[in-house]
């Protein structure tokens, strides 16, 4: 096993540089299959996760993964990456079988992986980052001046631009997905799964990795992306595999298909995600102000460094930005999660800068938060508590000082038929549902109160498509009864689709507010990297 | 009889107790240190450091070499180690909770051995002065610095070794990655749990030996509880140091000053309630962790338990 890995780093190393080409991904065959996986079945408790599943890869081909969330990519992908055992199924590498036990196998077979949620240590430098695990050349003592010159070719290989002495927390997410591509490649990967490599990243971000991942490409680096977005999809990719209910759809040609035609092959039905808006309905009194907002982070740095901004009954605000400067600060302050250091919020023209969260729901705010398993409901709670969390002190509830186990039994039942909630039972508990069906019951709890003004921070992020159509659906119909709504969301496109107006937030500050028919993707995109065309 | 404390004679005296007395400390939280920093809080240090202190008298008291009692200390010390990853890493128990169990054990079975095997208070000739010479001659600095026992020494020598074992050793990186975010060592075929074992048997085998420098090196007896919490006391200038070899040495240089000032008290018969005298160290450790623990540099793993799953 030692001498597998310090071949891999060797041949690295030197490989780049040498005339013959030591890299393992130079020496292809086009279009021949690099990873061939057959009938795998994979089993958890109550649901079959993949079910007789074929898919391959060729080299130099970028292929995606399409599907909803539990369609089983990846969970098929985990499977090829030793995180996972099938039940069935064969695996072949380069038309031999192989078994793959553990990561450290997949990485032997050259198969590379990119989490969704980065696997770095934040406290360690890129070059300790990629060290980490490999044997060195003069073990036991670390030997990083080494790995750390293979960095530096590697990157300038690949057009991956990296400091390999920089901390890893000091970088931004685009930097860290580099360094996540940077340890596979120095592993002498020849093939990387990339698990929805986009979701975090800004449009200009997105550009720069399709442009590493065409490069790769052309090496001869065979590529899987896994993705729910089909735009990218039909954007970058050579072909494409759909997933749903961990079944095999089917496995097409990208430049045959168009956009509905993947849609239908994902949810197996049509959908509507374009705008059904109703552009006639007139705004009307503002329902939600915010004057010079300031407050802090967790960490008692400045998160929300003068904030203003109004939104209007019947009116769709969005807020856009790359996470992390100040949304969450935002929607908390709203919520009354969060004191302020300067400024106020008013609601419905009364201050509210010194009520209590409970007040403020009482007074008609609701809000759906970013974290929705963890702020969002209690995990371990039935889908019926969770359901009248927010009002069982209410005269509907309760009964003096005991609830109304009757009343919020049938209330529950009413709920999940409304809201298409896909429950076993009143009483399941609330963690054993999918994001998709929890942030329905979220969308219950706080829309069947009729608010005045909902702050929802990035309600459709990691939920499958036909959970979003249906909160669309519900954000526009409220908006048409009077709601003023605070959006919160890193997806240009749900903004684009959803918002009259659109606010830019870059360190804690509002970039600018612009009218929805006046902005497109490029112009956001470079308002949340800080850059103001005007101000230049 | 205050004056008697300010004089060039006594300010030596208690330089050289503090730099001696800093052995225990030293031992005992370098070896928490690596469980730490892997992720594993074991609060049972106390209670190996009892197991070490009895196994290593006994060892000499029976007329053995005192480098075998402190082999044997160790050996101890690494069973010990063994025990709390068991009970930690494999059985995934609550780190505080299963600590403290293990502090207790070792509490009960030292005492129990103890009146088994020895039955009363009887005394050993320990590790003797070793003056380093030439060094040991400097004036004052020379007494202070170059006239201790063997132990003391290797507690100073263990600072540096500590530091060069995790900050430039493979094992220091898989150490480091561990405590700070094992599913991404995990991914990269780093054995979580391999490297948890072996920061605890490091950590048991220099409690262990922080206990044999009480029993054969400082007071050269064993008592029942002899170490009075010390084993608290390390795993608090654990974080008193930020986590880091150098913190920790400054932390324990700290504690041994104010353990020196309160003998040096008793002896010289100022007037201050011995209780108030004993009390000091203890009353710093909660002023100090009140004020000063930084929790940057913590390994944001620690007292987690680590399981594969999604």
């Amino acid at each position: 096993m030692g001498t597998g890995q310090r071949r891999f780093e060797d041949r690295i190393v030197y490989g780049i540089a040498s005339p013959t080409g030591g890299h393992r991904a130079v020496n292809f065959r086009l279009n021949a299959p690099y990873v061939q996986m057959y009938g795998i079945v994979k089993r958890f408790p109550g649901v079959l996760a993949c079910d007789h599943v074929d898919f391959d890869v060729r080299r130099g081909e970028l292929h995606a993964l399409l599907g909803e969330n539990g369609a089983g990519k990846s969970t098929l992908m985990r499977i090829l990456y030793g995180l996972y055992q099938p039940e069935e199924g064969r695996i072949l590498r380069d038309g031999a079988e192989v078994t793959i036990h553990s990561p450290t196998d997949a990485i032997r077979q050259g198969i590379g992986m990119i989490h969704q949620h980065f696997m770095l240590v934040d406290t360690l430098t890129v070059t300790e980052n990629v060290a980490l695990g490999l044997k060195s050349s003069r073990e036991p003592l670390l030997d990083l001046g080494r790995v750390e010159a293979g960095i530096r070719e590697l990157s300038e290989a690949y057009g991956l631009q990296i400091d390999p002495r920089a901390p890893v927390w000091t970088l931004s997410v685009g930097e860290r997905q580099r360094v996540e591509i940077m340890k596979a490649l120095y592993r002498g990967a020849a093939m990387l799964i990339l698990d929805e490599p986009t979701a975090v990243l800004t449009p200009q971000e997105v550009d720069e990795l399709f442009v590493t991942l065409g490069y790769m490409k052309e090496n001869g680096y065979s590529l899987v992306l896994i993705s729910h977005k089909l735009q990218e999809v039909l954007a970058i990719s050579d072909r494409i595999t759909v997933l749903r209910e961990g079944r095999l759809v089917g496995t097409v040609p990208t430049e045959e298909m168009t956009r509905h035609e993947l849609a239908r092959m994902m949810v197996g039905r049509d959908v509507m995600l374009e705008r059904t808006r109703d552009d006639e309905i007139d705004v009307g009194d503002v329902k939600l102000r915010l004057k010079d907002v300031r407050a802090h982070d967790v960490t008692g740095q400045p998160a929300l460094r003068g904030v203003s901004l109004s939104v209007q009954s019947s009116e769709i605000l969005g807020v856009a930005g790359i996470s992390g400067n100040g949304q969450r600060e935002l929607a908390e302050v709203i919520a009354g999660l969060r004191p302020l250091s300067g400024g106020s919020v008013e609601m419905d023209g009364m201050p509210i800068t010194d009520w209590t969260t409970a007040r403020r729901t009482e007074s008609g705010l609701a809000y759906i938060p970013e974290e929705r398993m963890h702020d969002g409901i209690v995990r371990d709670f039935a889908v019926s508590e969770n359901l009248v969390l927010q009002e069982h002190t209410s005269e509907k509830f309760s009964n003096g000082i005991f609830l109304a186990f009757d009343y919020i039994a049938r209330y529950s039942r009413q709920m999940i038929q409304d809201f298409y909630i896909k429950t076993p039972d009143i009483r399941t508990m609330t963690r054993n549902l999918s994001g998709g069906n929890i942030q329905r019951l979220i969308l219950a709890r706080e829309l069947s109160r009729q608010p005045k003004v909902l702050v929802a921070a990035q309600p459709t992020r990691g939920i499958d498509i036909g959970a979003i159509e249906y909160i669309y659906q519900q954000l526009l119909e409220q908006r048409d009864k009077g709601m003023a709504t605070l959006l919160i969301s890193e997806d240009l496109d749900e903004l684009l689709a959803l918002c009259d107006r659109i606010a830019v937030i870059f360190e804690g500050q509002i970039m600018d507010i612009l009218d929805r028919d006046e902005t497109t993707a490029e112009g956001l995109g470079l308002l949340m990297a800080g850059v103001h065309p005007e101000k230049q | 009889m205050i004056d008697e404390l300010f004089t060039i004679s006594t300010l030596i005296g208690i330089l050289h107790s503090c730099v001696r007395l800093a052995t225990p400390y030293l031992f005992a939280s370098l070896g928490e240190t690596f469980g730490q920093r892997s992720g594993v809080l074991n609060l049972g240090v106390d209670g190996i450091m009892l197991m070490g202190a009895f196994f290593a008298f006994y060892a000499v008291f029976e007329g053995h070499n005192l480098w075998v009692g402190v082999l044997v200390a160790i050996a101890v010390g690494i069973l010990m180690g063994l025990l709390k990853a068991f009970v930690s890493v494999t059985m995934q128990s609550l780190q505080g909770i299963s600590g403290i169990g293990l502090y207790l054990f070792g509490l009960g079975l030292s005492s129990l051995l103890f009146k088994t095997l020895i039955g009363s208070v009887e005394g050993v000739s320990g590790f003797r002065q070793l003056a380093i010479p030439l060094l040991s001659d400097i004036p004052g600095l020379g007494h202070i610095l170059f006239n201790h026992n063997a132990l003391v020494y290797l507690a100073y020598i263990m600072v540096p070794v500590s530091w060069f074992v995790i900050n430039r050793t493979t094992l220091g990186l898989k150490i480091r990655a561990v405590g700070h975010n094992p599913e991404a060592a995990d991914t990269l075929g780093v054995s979580v749990n391999g490297v948890r074992y072996t920061t605890l048997m490091i950590g048991g085998a220099l409690a262990a030996v922080a206990g044999a420098s009480l029993s054969i090196g400082l007071q050269n007896v064993f008592q029942e509880n002899m170490t009075n919490g010390l084993g608290f006391i390390a795993v608090a200038l654990v974080y008193f140091g930020s986590w880091r070899t150098v913190g920790v040495l400054g932390g324990s240089l700290l504690f041994s000053l104010v353990n020196a000032l309160q003998l040096w008290v008793q002896a010289l018969d100022i007037p201050v309630p011995s209780e108030v005298a004993v009390m000091m160290p203890y009353i710093m450790t909660i002023v100090v962790l009140a004020f000063t623990a930084r929790q940057i540099q913590k390994p944001a793993a620690l007292a987690r338990s680590y399981e594969r799953g999604e």
